[in-house]
């Protein structure tokens, strides 16, 4: 189906006053997370104070580069309405070159094929006009 | 850290039927549970002065239970929001409560029609608020898609993997067939373990607890009054509640968690422990939360039964096994008794230090360990008769 608008029927993220630049860079194409200007520490998710210096943290964009840290191979869908034509999929827990973690689905890679600390780089997924969603791809290089 | 070392007993216990399906209000499970725990007890409802419970927006409150029992002078009835951790934090909870004074003799419960009703397996609210937003849609929604996320970074770290988890589920279900109170009595082979059903990898179905709908209930009063009760009091040794740093606003925001091979147990052994006076080479018997087969390897190496790492080795060649050196788990566990949240443990804790556990008695047993909880947060005890 090529109506995207009709298409995705998952949750939807209810973007918040922390989480909003995160998800208007995702439909800029930007991998946008936090960096703490005292202690220059990188973070996801993000927050309003940077945990510790409890300074206002600055919003950057990441390379897009990290390899997996874990990941999960979903072949039992919940819900079931929502994933049965997805099923198997891939969800990661990616570690950033800037040293922090976040998560994202793992496209253009049989789920058999994924590896420990593959180099992965991030993928722009959009599931509707409205909604970008982050993945990663293996690295091209 | 926890300072009432043998001050406060359990001295009831009490369960509903663990099925699917109970056909009742989770509130008439609580209520049933905890007169029968009363009773167990040797003391009357008008005894009691204090309950607490601990659920997810799934149970009854407090206070509601009280009051369908008919407790007319009840002065403590809190519940508290929590997870699999909740299930020793509410009977540490109770012994703070009549240490402060605010109440004599506490009931503690978890009810829930975990099968029937709200099943927490299953899914969760499918709202994308908070963290939620950067898992739900991607699909990151259930528990069991949670913990595989963990248990595969074990795998990476330390080549542990299902012929391990599999020596635990079938060790389980082998103690579950001494149990009457069990829900999965039926024989699992280490073959029917790999046949089953893969759902979300590294996990196959036999990795997965069950969903269970029942209700279990302790009453807890002083060292004190217990000794001129009926049964032989079961002593709150030592115990311990909290995790690392970044626990996160919920189980999913384990992003930023130092490592996904080791829990909340790595740091609250030292505290736990120190509580009871007591190590790991002390304890006789242990209940460890088992939502996952793999849980019981964190918990065992963060509590320092073994090495991190070392969890898969440990537990093979029968060392966990009813007449093994370290038996878990003596009633099947979340895994093949049921699933009332890691409460059920509990009750499993203090028959066995009672000496009542029939076909599943562990000889000799003295001190017990139960644990709940299996990511950033949880809670612990020592018990001992």
């Amino acid at each position: 189906m090529n109506d995207l608008a009709n298409s995705y029927a998952g949750p939807v993220p209810a973007p918040d006053p922390e989480t909003k630049p995160f998800w208007d860079g995702m439909q800029e194409g930007r991998l946008m997370i936090q960096r703490c200007p005292n202690t220059g520490t990188y973070q996801f998710p993000p927050t309003t104070f940077c945990p510790g210096s409890l300074t206002t943290p600055e919003w950057v964009e990441a390379s897009g580069r990290g390899k997996i840290f874990s990941w999960i191979v979903v072949r039992h869908p919940v819900p079931r309405d929502i994933f049965a034509d997805k099923v198997p999929y891939v969800v990661a827990l990616v570690e950033l070159e800037e040293g922090c973690r976040m998560t994202g689905n793992l496209i253009g890679c049989d789920p058999e094929d994924v590896k420990a600390d593959m180099a992965v780089e991030i993928a722009f997924n959009p599931v509707s006009p409205e909604l970008t969603l982050p993945a990663f791809r293996p690295s091209a290089g | 850290m926890f300072k009432l070392r043998d001050k406060y007993a359990i001295v009831g216990i009490g369960n509903t039927e663990y099925s699917k399906a109970s056909g009742r209000t989770v509130r008439s499970l609580a209520t049933e549970a905890s007169v029968k725990a009363i009773q167990d007890a040797g003391l009357a409802v008008a005894d009691i002065d204090g309950m607490v419970s601990f659920n997810f927006n799934d149970s009854a409150p407090a206070m509601g239970v009280a009051t369908e029992m008919g407790i007319e002078n009840i002065g403590y009835a809190v519940d508290y929001a929590a997870g699999g951790n909740g299930a020793n934090l509410i009977t540490l909870a109770a012994c703070a409560a009549i240490e402060a004074g605010l109440a004599e003799t506490v009931v503690c419960f978890r009810a829930m029609n975990g099968r029937s009703g709200f099943r927490l397996g299953g899914g969760r609210d499918m709202s994308a608020y908070g963290v939620t937003q950067f898992t739900a849609p991607l699909g990151w929604i259930t528990y069991p898609q949670a913990m595989a996320m963990w248990a595969r970074r074990h795998m990476i770290d330390y080549d542990t993997g299902p012929e391990h988890w599999a020596e635990i589920a079938t060790t389980f279900r082998e103690n579950a067939i001494r149990n009457p109170r069990a829900m999965q009595r039926t024989p699992m082979t280490k073959d029917d373990y790999f046949n089953s059903r893969a759902i979300v990898d590294p996990f196959r179905m036999y990795d997965i607890c069950l969903e269970s709908d029942g209700a279990c209930a302790v009453v807890i009063t002083s060292a004190e009054r217990a000794k001129d009760l009926p049964h032989k009091p079961v002593y709150i040794m030592g115990g311990a509640y909290g995790g690392g740093p970044s626990q996160g606003d919920d189980l999913f925001d384990a992003i930023r968690w130092p490592s996904h091979s080791h829990n909340c147990f790595k740091y609250i052994a030292d505290d736990l422990w120190a509580s009871a006076g007591v190590g790991p080479e002390d304890v006789d018997v242990a209940q460890i939360y088992d939502c996952f087969t793999y849980s019981v390897l964190m918990a065992l190496e963060g509590l320092g039964f073994c090495k991190e790492g070392e969890g898969g080795p440990f537990v093979m060649d029968g060392r966990i096994k009813k007449d093994g050196a370290l038996p878990l788990n003596t009633a099947g566990g979340l895994l093949s008794e049921a699933y009332i949240h890691g409460f059920n443990h509990v009750l499993e804790a203090v028959e066995q230090l009672r000496g009542d556990a029939g076909e599943r008695q562990i000889e000799g047993a003295e001190i017990c360990l139960t644990t709940a909880g299996a990511m950033t947060c949880g809670s612990a005890m020592i018990l001992r008769n």
